[in-house]
């Protein structure tokens, strides 16, 4: 049985490959993104388009303050990526879980936003196109703040407990790329939902 | 597993000492828990290869009732059945199952890597995909469907919104073909994301991008192609769900949705499909149609280069399906030539191949057979295609059955003729038995001869005027014979499949022995032995140049002096 031979040429370059946690969440980030535009570009071709109200100049108000909430927790969330880096457990678990109590914050503006919508407006989802574009590009983003959220508080309990430490500082690297991800999402979702559809 | 010997310095060890005959249901769960990326390769194959069965039968009871004018060897309920699931099928449970075997098997071991980047990611995908495939064909038990008649999906693989809508059709067969396609997209992304995260980050030492056998690399651009066009079928199935389901009028055109909308965005994802669908046939061709010619690949980074290119112009030219539903004509001339800017990495491509056989020692070995005969057909695909991307000319021909052999001949003159020549090659590897060469050359002439007979002569009746999707005709309109022709063609082609299912299940017992390289080939996979074990290599690997195994038999004269 032969195998391949080990002499090679001299060039001692050291061999280094990109961590697979990054790409594929890289991969992730690129999926996830076709989604979001598909859901986007039918929110914007349909803007307009309804037979009948509620239309969003009636009923959207800007949620400026849980905007504010969402884009920061992204700066927060660096500061944990730093400080776990640098093995300061403590200042991780303090910048986490001001990371997670404003998503806490953000998911809380968006379930009060279609309250008021659902119930004082009557708009829900199958009321007319806007009811189902809004809904579901907002609740799609939503639901990936959920999920951020579960692991985020996963990983607290663990770094709390012990189980989370600083040689798993590349792991949060890679859950922190999908909260930046997150955030970036919310800016397109804004911009769209807030400033252009409005 | 104490019996095993622990190999030494620079050999694998070939005899590996079994420990005693496991029981019929160890097998069975050590199928069921695998991880293992060989194991799951040949799941997904084996899922791939009965569903090609179930939906050769589809394709045989549409010919069967187009055999004769005013046939009622089916109802019209039941042909619109049959045609949706053998299409559904036919893509997403027989292509994308068998390129992902052959991936997942020779991804790992051809860039020296032990396993995927993520083996247990890799087991979801594969057992979601096959819940998938279940689930679609649950719809034949599972609800009544349009017009209220029997069961499975009837809207056409396509599923043209309003129709596949609650108020057109009602009953759950819609909803199978929703959420089994929602499901195994989530698998195909799942796996691509694996592909990806392998070639990039699992390769041996000194596999520099630049050193990457083809085959590889190219299921890292369609794995590419996956993540941004299997997604908005994602995206579709949600908003159709969402429709169906609580109401939604994203498709609902008496709220103001558009069916336009659905046609667009399913064809953002049906076209680049295609794509996915024929690189891994590029990928086999790549590796395949050297060996046999017994020269290196003919310009391999022209190969890369045209490979991603045809990656990033397959995004742009989705419309090109949809020239009749009324666009601008800035739209019309965009869509045609982006169409055509196709044909010139295609191209590229294509003459890499002839050069690469060009004064080579050919060996028309079963594998070389195939991909000979895949490029003739290929390259008149490909012709009919530049046809059909002039608006004009496909104003006249759109869902004519000159379209549908067209795509039969990109679809199984191509990418079957492929993963045949696939299996001839990668066979010996896979199991460490040769399959049957006198049965091959019976399965590998009927098949072209029977290809001919139908698909060449489909064209015919489409330029004749004859629509797709149409379960019966008139006596009085000259498709008859036509129609005939190809029908005893697809008859051919189905007794040609049936020797190649027989010849695998006969040379898995009887075939001659393999060795770890019968066709004295050059890449990393034949460098183990065949089937390879568990770890697939002893000894991490290390590469100098892009055929390791050529350096190791030529030390005189090693291409890694020359790349």
């Amino acid at each position: 049985m032969a195998t391949i031979p080990l002499e090679h040429s001299n060039r001692e370059v050291p061999w280094r490959l990109p961590t697979r946690g990054m790409v594929a969440m890289t991969c992730l980030i690129t999926a996830e993104s076709s989604i979001f535009t598909i859901f986007v570009v039918a929110y914007l071709y349909y803007l307009g388009r309804d037979v009948q109200g509620p239309t969003p100049r009636q009923v959207l108000e800007v949620p400026i303050f849980y905007t504010v909430c969402l884009l920061s927790s992204s700066f927060f969330i660096w500061l944990a990526e730093h400080a776990i880096e640098h093995s300061k457990m403590t200042a991780f678990c303090l910048w986490w879980s001001i990371t997670i109590l404003l998503g806490l914050t953000f998911l809380f503006g968006t379930g009060m936003e279609w309250y008021k919508l659902s119930v004082h407006d009557h708009l829900t989802i199958r009321t007319n196109l806007f009811g189902t574009t809004y809904y579901s590009l907002v609740g799609l983003h939503a639901s990936h703040v959920v999920v951020g959220l579960l692991l985020m508080c996963f990983t607290l309990i663990f770094a709390v407990s012990g189980g989370v430490g600083p040689q798993h500082a590349y792991r949060i690297k890679t859950l922190a790329l999908y909260w930046h991800f997150v955030d970036a999402v919310w800016v397109v979702v804004f911009t769209v939902v807030y400033v252009v559809g409005r | 597993m104490g019996g095993e010997s622990i190999p030494v310095g620079r050999g694998i060890e070939v005899g590996v000492e079994r420990p005693a005959r496991p029981t019929y249901l160890e097998v069975v769960h050590s199928w069921i828990v695998t991880v293992d990326h060989k194991k799951l390769g040949i799941l997904y194959i084996c899922n791939g290869l009965i569903f090609l069965l179930v939906a050769g039968v589809e394709a045989m009871m549409m010919r069967i009732q187009l055999f004769f004018p005013n046939n009622t060897f089916l109802s019209p309920f039941t042909y619109n059945r049959m045609f949706t699931m053998h299409g559904t099928t036919m893509v997403f449970l027989v292509g994308m199952p068998l390129l992902f075997g052959f991936g997942n098997y020779l991804v790992p071991l051809m860039i020296g890597a032990r396993d995927m980047a993520f083996p247990r990611l890799n087991a979801f995908s594969f057992w979601i995909s096959a819940f998938a495939g279940l689930l679609l064909y649950y719809s034949f038990i599972g609800g009544v469907g349009l017009s209220g008649t029997g069961s499975a999906p009837d809207v056409a693989w396509f599923a043209y919104a309003p129709l596949s809508e609650r108020a057109f059709s009602p009953g759950h067969t819609v909803d199978y073909w929703t959420v089994s396609l929602l499901l195994s997209g989530i698998g195909s992304i799942g796996t691509a994301i694996n592909i990806l995260a392998t070639v990039f980050c699992m390769r041996c030492k000194g596999m520099t991008l630049g050193k990457i056998p083809l085959l590889p690399w190219l299921y890292a651009t369609l794995s590419f192609l996956i993540l941004v066009a299997v997604s908005p079928l994602t995206a579709c199935q949600m908003m159709l769900m969402v429709d169906r389901y609580l109401g939604g009028h994203f498709f609902d055109t008496q709220a103001g949705g558009s069916a336009i909308l659905w046609a667009h965005f399913f064809w953002i994802f049906g076209h680049p499909e295609v794509y996915v669908l024929v690189l891994p046939a590029f990928a086999a061709a790549n590796e395949i149609i050297p060996v046999f010619s017994r020269k290196a690949i003919f310009g391999y980074p022209a190969m890369v280069a045209a490979s991603v290119g045809i990656g990033f112009i397959s995004l742009g030219v989705w419309a090109h399906h949809m020239f009749t539903i009324g666009m601008t004509s800035f739209g019309n001339a965009f869509f045609t030539l982006s169409t055509m800017l196709v044909s010139i990495p295609t191209g590229i491509k294509t003459f890499n191949w002839l050069a690469t056989m060009w004064g080579g020692k050919i060996r028309f070995e079963l594998p070389m057979l195939f991909s000979i005969a895949f490029l003739f057909q290929w390259v008149i695909a490909g012709l009919t295609g530049i046809m059909l991307s002039v608006s004009a000319w496909n104003w006249q021909l759109h869902n004519s059955y000159f379209v549908v052999a067209h795509f039969h001949y990109v679809l199984v003159g191509a990418i079957v003729f492929m993963i045949f020549a696939s299996f001839y090659y990668w066979y010996p590897k896979m199991t460490g038995r040769m399959l049957d060469d006198r049965l091959g050359k019976l399965h590998f002439w009927l098949m072209v001869i029977g290809f001919h007979m139908t698909f060449d002569v489909m064209h015919f009746p489409g330029l004749l005027g004859m629509p797709r999707q149409i379960y019966t005709y008139e006596p009085d309109r000259g498709w008859t014979l036509l129609n005939q022709i190809v029908t005893v063609g697809a008859l051919i082609q189905a007794v040609a499949i049936l020797i190649f299912v027989y010849n695998l299940v006969h040379s898995f017992f009887r075939g001659e022995e393999a060795g770890p390289d019968p066709w004295d080939a050059w890449t990393l996979e034949w460098a183990t032995s065949s089937p390879p074990p568990a770890y697939n290599f002893a000894i991490d690997p290390e590469v100098a140049s892009r055929r390791p195994l050529w350096d190791l038999k030529h030390p005189e004269d090693p291409d890694s002096a020359f790349e």
